[in-house]
């Protein structure tokens, strides 16, 4: 994308105020993505963004300039205003040596979506309706969209660090509207994978339309969820979003270090059940937020964050871990070349348990059932969060009994990691996501087998 | 109908987009949207600067309408061969689109566009230091607000200005401009065991607009009312909504009063028209030419004249907002209200929403509450809304309400209703009507009745 003659001048030109660190980080993205809505294939949309950022560091402030101009003259403007809104005491280096390295994720593309004929993709969406509205006239609407990216990436640091990467992500997604006598219910089923085309071959979209379909059906005869705590029932592969929720955030460094995470000096000390092990795991091979690199060229990594009920350690970016003089754990990501990057998480998964999932539901007298959580959204600070449920059931004398509407299940996250009195041995992961910090989305993976957390409040209507 | 573009800047970006949209075929409709803006974001922790970024950056979406059939394509430059790629794309991209009889770009349709412009050239003209300065004196004020706050996650100085033109083979032509100026401020209170977050914004058209003590004195009362707080028990409350909360609530009306949405069987009032949807008391407007408002515009996204649509009137559904194709297919003029990016083709969308004011003060319409909560934020609205079946659950944190007063602090706890309930049990809005950051104008609303999930 830049030669590395030129990256080191302007690594040069943006340490010579006195900069301790620079980087050049560098993106070239294509999207595609087409919407078939109301039985009709609306549109197809193709995008294309290049452009650099370029940060210095000096002392506590990050001097950050973006562009779209990737020639050496546009990159050195860049670098100028980078420096200048950094400016240190006196001059730095500016002859700055890269090493190129070669960034790995340990599996080809097989099909790379550019590749594909569009008539190829827009032919999936017109399957997926159709499946879907097969399902019943119950059936009202129907959208259907595709997506692929691929996004090619340069970083080069006054390190010494030069690493590229190209990574690819497609996208399926089903959306169904389901009217009945008392309104409308909707159902959602999404699949994403660090793959091309060949996510086509994993998945089989009329499926993904039925599954869509029964969603809102259930739905319509749903009753409304109930309000107050009780015990809560998270489905395999349907519930990573707690964990990402109850802890992922409250463990990135950076709100750490701000005083903002009531996991905060907390690394040693028992903060959840014994048995709970989280990851985050960037190296997890094809899910949607695998990476090679973080978007400041350090390697993914297989961080254990809580091992056996014990905070082992948080997430790391690179400022975070040069102030404490420790290595990034490679979680430094963007939304693109125009953001700057912070802590962020990769995939992150509880493993799995030893109990029969039958058996945890079983022995459940009275509670509800998750099969699928939405989003979700915490307060690190207190570590309250909340989470919606997409796809929820009554638990009645043990067994799964009537279908409940959505609603959001709140609690707070030290607690709820103490609560939790059963882990499944179906671990899956779940859903693409993705994960909003300060405005920048990016995309992430989660995972959990079927647990149960002994009391959570649900935000229902019913008593 | 004559309009002349505000600045030089913005006339080369329509000049652009005329040579673009000028290069339709026979037979085919092409539209340009083009826009350029630059920005700075200082933010500052610990006295210092944090970061500081400024940056500018265009782009372009090309949309190709031929045999009623839509492709869209878009770059994030304006570099003469990423316009013709995007341009080339599009074009191919319509030829796998099913056709539509009411898909179409907007034609010009008579009605003349309000003259606005807000745009402060000492937006852009603000030297760097004042805007650190501003920052840090922000962060400054936050902490020194009470001493349990005992720091400031981070506080921010932000200002962008941008300028955009939309022109089409079928005769469209619009430009605007607009600059804006922001801070926030998020302040963390610590005492004993207990940490909490709490927030304050300023927004303005230009730097002397801001207001540091207003945004720093709502980020400490918001981070220091709250300690102490824990759930209360399950019950059903009435809730009181200061304009900011309210806002959200309007927002939520809003998105499910779109012509696209109604269209496609989406809205749960699409079947409504002209029926009692609310209480009496609520009047809802979305008027982008209303000028008290931070989204106010000349033109929406696809160069029609922006104007004035009521939504519902004293309670009564009496519309639904359109761009072009919807409004064909409904039969129905564009109500203007085409909301886009360069990345995307035009939606139908709300852009200034406007409560219309009741009567009386926020502290009035609290002292007619006998139990109730105040909430101070809502959690998990993406999750926990859905506009379709029109269900509403949400994490709050607040005060409780008790005769008439504000009482313990209440957190971990979740409200839920539906839309349509919410709006019907409506009891009180007060008189006290703020423009917000996002542009919307809002008093304080009063809801009975909601089911509150707690202890």
């Amino acid at each position: 994308m830049i030669e590395q003659s030129v990256l080191e001048v302007v690594l040069g030109v943006a340490m010579r105020t006195g900069g301790e660190f620079a980087e050049v980080f560098a993106e070239d993205r294509r999207n595609a993505s087409a919407v078939l809505d109301d039985g009709r294939v609306e549109e197809l949309t193709s995008g294309r963004d290049r452009g650099a950022g370029i940060r210095v560091v000096v002392g506590d402030t990050t001097g950050f300039a973006h562009t779209a101009d990737l020639t050496e003259a546009g990159l050195i403007a860049a670098a100028e205003a980078a420096a200048a809104a950094a400016r240190g005491g006196g001059g730095g280096t500016n002859v700055i040596a890269l090493d190129r390295r070669s960034a790995s994720r340990g599996y080809d593309i097989e099909t790379y979506p550019g590749d594909v004929p569009k008539a190829s993709k827009v032919e999936l969406l017109g399957r997926a309706n159709d499946a879907a509205r097969a399902v019943g006239g119950a059936i009202s609407q129907v959208s259907v969209s595709y997506g692929d990216n691929r996004r090619h990436i340069l970083v080069a640091n006054s390190d010494g660090l030069f690493v590229e990467d190209d990574t690819v992500r497609t996208f399926f997604a089903v959306s169904c509207v389901a009217t009945g006598d008392a309104g409308m219910q909707t159902g959602r089923e999404s699949v994403g994978h660090t793959i091309g085309f060949e996510l086509f071959d994993m998945y089989d979209v009329d499926q993904l339309a039925r599954n869509a379909a029964d969603r809102a059906l259930t739905k319509l005869a749903a009753r409304p969820a109930p309000s107050g705590q009780m015990p809560v029932v998270i489905g395999s592969g349907g519930g990573g979003v707690l964990f990402h929720e109850a802890c992922g955030h409250g463990l990135e460094a950076d709100l750490v270090a701000k005083g903002a995470s009531v996991f905060r000096g907390r690394v040693g000390q028992q903060v959840a059940s014994k048995g709970v092990t989280v990851v985050d795991d960037g190296t997890m091979e094809r899910e949607w937020g695998n990476i090679a690199v973080d978007d400041e060229g350090n390697p993914a990594q297989r961080n254990v964050l809580i091992e056996d009920g014990v905070l082992t350690d948080y997430m790391w970016d690179h400022l975070r871990a040069r102030k404490e003089g420790r290595r990034s754990s490679g979680n430094g990501r963007r939304q693109s070349y125009q953001n700057l990057p912070m802590v962020r998480m990769t995939n992150t998964y509880l493993l799995a348990g030893e109990e029969d999932p039958e058996a945890i539901i079983a022995s459940t007298p009275k509670g509800v059932y998750v099969k699928h959580l939405g989003g979700g959204q915490v307060n690190t600070a207190t570590g309250d969060f909340v989470f919606g449920m997409t796809e929820a059931y009554l638990i009645e004398d043990g067994k799964i009994t009537e279908p409940l509407r959505e609603g959001n299940l709140i609690g707070n996250g030290p607690e709820v990691l103490q609560r939790i009195d059963a882990l499944g041995n179906d671990f899956a992961m779940g859903p693409p996501g993705t994960c909003g910090k300060d405005g920048q989305g990016v995309p992430v993976g989660d995972g959990v087998p079927t647990l149960r957390v002994s009391s959570l409040t649900i935000g229902g209507t019913a008593a | 109908m004559s309009f002349e573009p505000p600045d030089q800047e913005s006339a080369d970006l329509l000049a652009l987009a005329l040579s673009v949209a000028e290069k339709a075929d026979t037979g085919e409709q092409v539209e340009a949207f083009v826009a350029r803006s630059s920005y700075t974001t200082v933010r500052a922790h610990g006295g210092e600067v944090e970061s500081f970024t400024s940056a500018a950056s265009a782009g372009i979406g090309v949309r190709v309408v031929s045999n009623h059939r839509q492709g869209f394509a878009w770059a994030g430059t304006l570099e003469a061969d990423a316009i013709e790629e995007a341009l080339a794309e599009a074009r191919d991209n319509a030829t796998f689109a099913e056709s539509d009889e009411w898909v179409g770009l907007a034609e010009p349709d008579g009605i003349a566009p309000v003259p606005f412009d807000a745009f402060d050239p000492s937006v852009g003209s603000m030297p760097a230091s004042r805007k650190i300065d501003l920052a840090i004196e922000l962060e400054r004020m936050v902490r020194a607000g009470d001493r349990r706050i005992t720091g400031v996650r981070v506080a921010t100085f932000s200002d962008s200005t941008s300028r955009f033109a939309v022109a089409t083979s079928t005769g469209i032509a619009g430009a605007g401009r607009g600059a804006w100026c922001s801070m926030s401020a998020l302040a963390l209170a610590e005492e004993g065991d207990e940490t909490y977050t709490g927030g304050g914004s300023t927004v303005g058209f230009r730097p002397d607009d801001l207001d540091l003590a207003e945004a720093a004195d709502d980020a400490v009362l918001r981070a220091t009312r709250l300690f102490g707080a824990k759930p209360v028990p399950s019950q059903r409350v009435t809730i009181i909504l200061e304009p900011r909360m309210a806002a959200t609530i309007a927002s939520l009306l809003g998105s499910t009063l779109t012509g696209e949405r109604v269209l496609k069987g989406r809205s749960p009032f699409g079947d409504r028209m002209g029926e009692v949807i609310a209480s009496p008391k609520l009047t809802l407007i979305d008027d982008p030419t209303d000028h008290r408002s931070y989204a106010a515009d000349v033109f929406d996204g696809e160069g029609l004249a922006c104007r004035r649509n009521q939504l519902v009137v004293d309670g009564v559904l009496q519309g639904f907002l359109y761009d072009s194709a919807s409004g064909r297919r409904a039969g129905q003029p564009s109500t203007g209200s085409a909301v886009r990016g360069v990345s995307s083709t035009p939606s139908v969308g709300c852009q200034a929403l406007a409560v219309a004011p009741g009567a009386g003060s926020f502290d009035s319409l609290l002292a007619d509450i006998d139990t109730g909560v105040y909430l101070q934020s809502m959690t998990g609205l993406h999750s926990g809304v859905n506009l379709v079946s029109g269900d509403i659950s949400v994490g709050i944190e607040g005060l409780m309400v008790r005769n008439g007063q504000l009482a313990e602090p209440v957190r971990e706890v979740t409200i839920a209703s539906t839309l349509q309930r919410m709006l019907l049990d409506i009891v009180a809005i007060g008189d006290d009507v703020e423009w917000l950051p996002g542009g919307t104008g809002c008093p304080t609303i009063v809801i009975a009745d909601l089911s509150l999930g707690g202890s």
